[in-house]
Formats: structure tokens, C-alpha cells, sequence
């Protein structure tokens, strides 16, 4: 009985499920070779815009956060199989939870630090402070 | 008389409320155990996503003090990490290989690809731990500056969570195959794909915001 309802389920995907009969692009070996040959792109076009001097040089930083989430978002679609299907609704919900909390957590600390950094006096004059009194 | 489709009462085209009350026999009872350890497991990779992101915090904070002592730009190999990537994402693909043949419940498939999955995650660690070791023995410890201290708790918990993964994967090989493809073994594997999957969406990141930015800088 238990096994059977396994088998009809057809409700919702647990993350890491293939749909069954999925021939889509992300599913199967096909799948996997793409995500691979995705990522190696990806990860070759980051190390070449460091290695040479192809990007002037304040968009690198830039270049290389787009092809870091680009990956990332391969990674999640290929390997992963969190897509936009609706049967994977409750696993992307927690996802977006998930990036708004780290969103929040690294923006917020570099912003606070930042400003704290730009608000402290100079160490050295801070020493001379010391040194006068 | 017509009504719109959005006005039926069992309308819900994203399935968020099905228990029950909808037609389809598979809509009644609790969802099975497949999809509830998967979903669980999801939330713990998430809150694991929220620890990472206070210790890349904290790196990015901290990538400049370096108390004279040297950065990123004069300490990082970069040969070294293209060569920890290629690991990390070949293993990831050989994990992908592995959950194909394990869901067509092939033995010899699968363990011959979660060997190659251990083979190339035990490459990386090794790789690291040589790095580790190279700066510490050229006095560049984490007691240095802030800057080494951030970066070797991020890249070493990272690192740590490399290491659990192969020792879960070993065990499991063992358990499959002494026991066959038992249903709460498929659960385990299911999770550990998974797990390491998300161990390779961490890596880029690592190797994006310390090394390629870090040899920038």
C-alpha cells in the first residue's frame, strides 16, 4: 500500500528529483554533460578575465560575480534540479528565503563595517592622541 | 453557466494546498517519506548557505587587514586552485553519474562511479591540505592577521564539509554494498547528492570572491 502510494505520488518533488519520464534538457546523462560543459565554460571564463589583460580592470570584479551566480544557477537547475516546475514550488520558496537571508547577511555586514571603518579616526593619528596626553 | 478557471474551488496550478480535498487519490494523506527527508534535507543545505554567508562575511570585511603582513595577491596560487576546481566539478559530475545508475539500480555502474566521486573529492582535500600546510610553514598562519585568520575558517570549513562528505560517501559505498538498494540507503544517497552538489555551488563562490578577487586586489 505504502510502496503504491510511493509510486502514484505525483504531487510534489523532493530537491534532487527528476520528474519521472523527464526528457527534458535537465534531466539524464544529456543533463549532466551540459551542466558539466557549462560549468567548465563558466569557470575557464573567470579564470581567463583575471589571467589576461582582456577587461578593464574595474569590471573584473563585476565579470566575475556574473559568472559566479551564472554557475551557481546551473549547478541548482542541472545537478541539483531545483527548476521553476510546478511541483517544485515549496523547494524554490525556501530557496528564495535562503538567498534573501544571505543577501541580507553579507550586504548588511560589509555595509555596517564599511561605514564604521570610514567613521574611525586613523590609527596613527589615534597613537598621536595617545602620544600628546 | 461558465466560470474561469481561477474561480473553480480546487484551482491551484502550483499545488501549495493539496491535502485532502482535491479529487486525485494521491492528494489524501501525509506525502511520503522519499519527499519529506529530501525537503528537510533541502532546509538544512539552506541554513548551512546562511552559516557560510557570516564567514564570507566576515572574510570580506577583513580581506584588507592584513597588519602588514602579506594579502592575497602575493599568498594565492591560482595554478593550484584551478586544478581544486577541475576536482571538485569533475567529482560533481561523477555524483551525477552515480544518482543516473543508482536510479536504474545498477551495482557495479554505481559504485565504480561513487569511487571516481571519493577518488576526486579525496584529490581536492589533498590539494588543500598541501596549500594549508605551504602557507603555514611560511609563517603565514592564522594567527598572522585578520585577513589569514578569516580565510583559512572559510576556506577550511569548507574544507571540512569536503572531508564529511567522502567519509559519508565511503560508509555509504560499504552500506551498499553489503545491503543492496535498501529504500532508506536510496533516501541516504538522494541526501548525499545533494550535499555534495552544494559543496560545489559553495566552491564557486570561494574560489570567485577569495582567490580571483583576492589576486586582483
Amino acid at each position: 500500500m505504502s510502496t503504491q502510494h510511493e509510486a502514484d505520488w505525483q504531487g510534489e518533488l523532493a530537491p534532487g528529483d527528476e520528474r519521472q519520464g523527464d526528457s527534458g534538457a535537465s534531466g539524464g546523462v544529456r543533463g549532466y554533460l551540459l551542466a558539466l560543459a557549462l560549468s567548465v565554460l563558466l569557470t575557464a571564463a573567470s579564470f581567463a578575465v583575471v589571467g589576461t589583460k582582456l577587461l578593464w580592470a574595474p569590471g573584473i570584479p563585476v565579470a566575475l560575480a556574473v559568472f559566479a551566480v551564472a554557475q551557481m544557477g546551473v549547478h541548482l537547475v542541472f545537478f541539483l534540479h531545483i527548476n521553476s516546475g510546478p511541483d517544485n514550488t515549496n523547494n524554490i520558496l525556501a530557496l528564495a528565503f535562503g538567498i534573501l537571508i544571505v543577501s541580507i547577511i553579507i550586504s548588511g555586514s560589509l555595509w555596517i563595517m564599511f561605514h564604521l571603518n570610514h567613521n574611525m579616526m586613523p590609527m596613527n593619528k589615534l597613537t598621536d592622541l595617545h602620544l600628546q596626553h | 453557466m461558465s466560470t474561469i478557471a481561477s474561480e473553480l474551488p480546487g484551482f491551484d496550478p502550483h499545488r501549495l494546498g493539496h491535502r485532502g480535498d482535491g479529487p486525485d487519490p494521491a492528494d489524501h494523506g501525509p506525502a511520503p517519506k522519499r519527499i519529506v527527508v529530501g525537503y528537510g534535507f533541502w532546509i538544512f543545505l539552506l541554513s548551512d548557505f546562511v552559516m557560510f554567508s557570516g564567514f564570507f562575511a566576515a572574510y570580506a570585511v577583513l580581506s584588507t587587514s592584513t597588519a602588514g603582513g602579506p594579502s592575497g595577491r602575493d599568498l594565492f596560487d591560482l595554478h593550484n586552485v584551478a586544478i581544486e576546481t577541475a576536482c571538485l566539478l569533475a567529482s560533481s559530475f561523477a555524483c551525477g553519474m552515480a544518482s543516473i545508475a543508482v536510479e536504474e539500480r545498477k551495482a557495479l555502474p554505481a559504485q565504480l562511479w561513487l569511487a571516481v566521486t571519493a577518488v576526486l573529492g579525496l584529490a581536492f582535500l589533498i590539494l588543500e591540505v598541501k596549500e594549508f600546510l605551504a602557507l603555514i610553514a611560511a609563517g603565514n598562519d592564522p594567527q598572522h592577521s585578520a585577513f589569514l585568520s578569516s580565510f583559512f575558517t572559510l576556506v577550511g570549513c569548507h574544507g571540512l564539509h569536503v572531508s564529511a562528505g567522502v567519509l559519508w560517501l565511503l560508509t555509504m559505498m560499504a552500506q551498499l554494498f553489503s545491503k543492496g538498494f535498501a529504500p532508506n540507503l536510496l533516501r541516504r544517497f538522494r541526501c548525499f547528492s545533494l550535499f555534495w552538489h552544494a559543496l560545489d555551488i559553495i566552491w564557486v563562490a570561494v574560489f570567485t570572491v577569495v582567490y580571483l578577487i583576492g589576486v586582483t586586489q
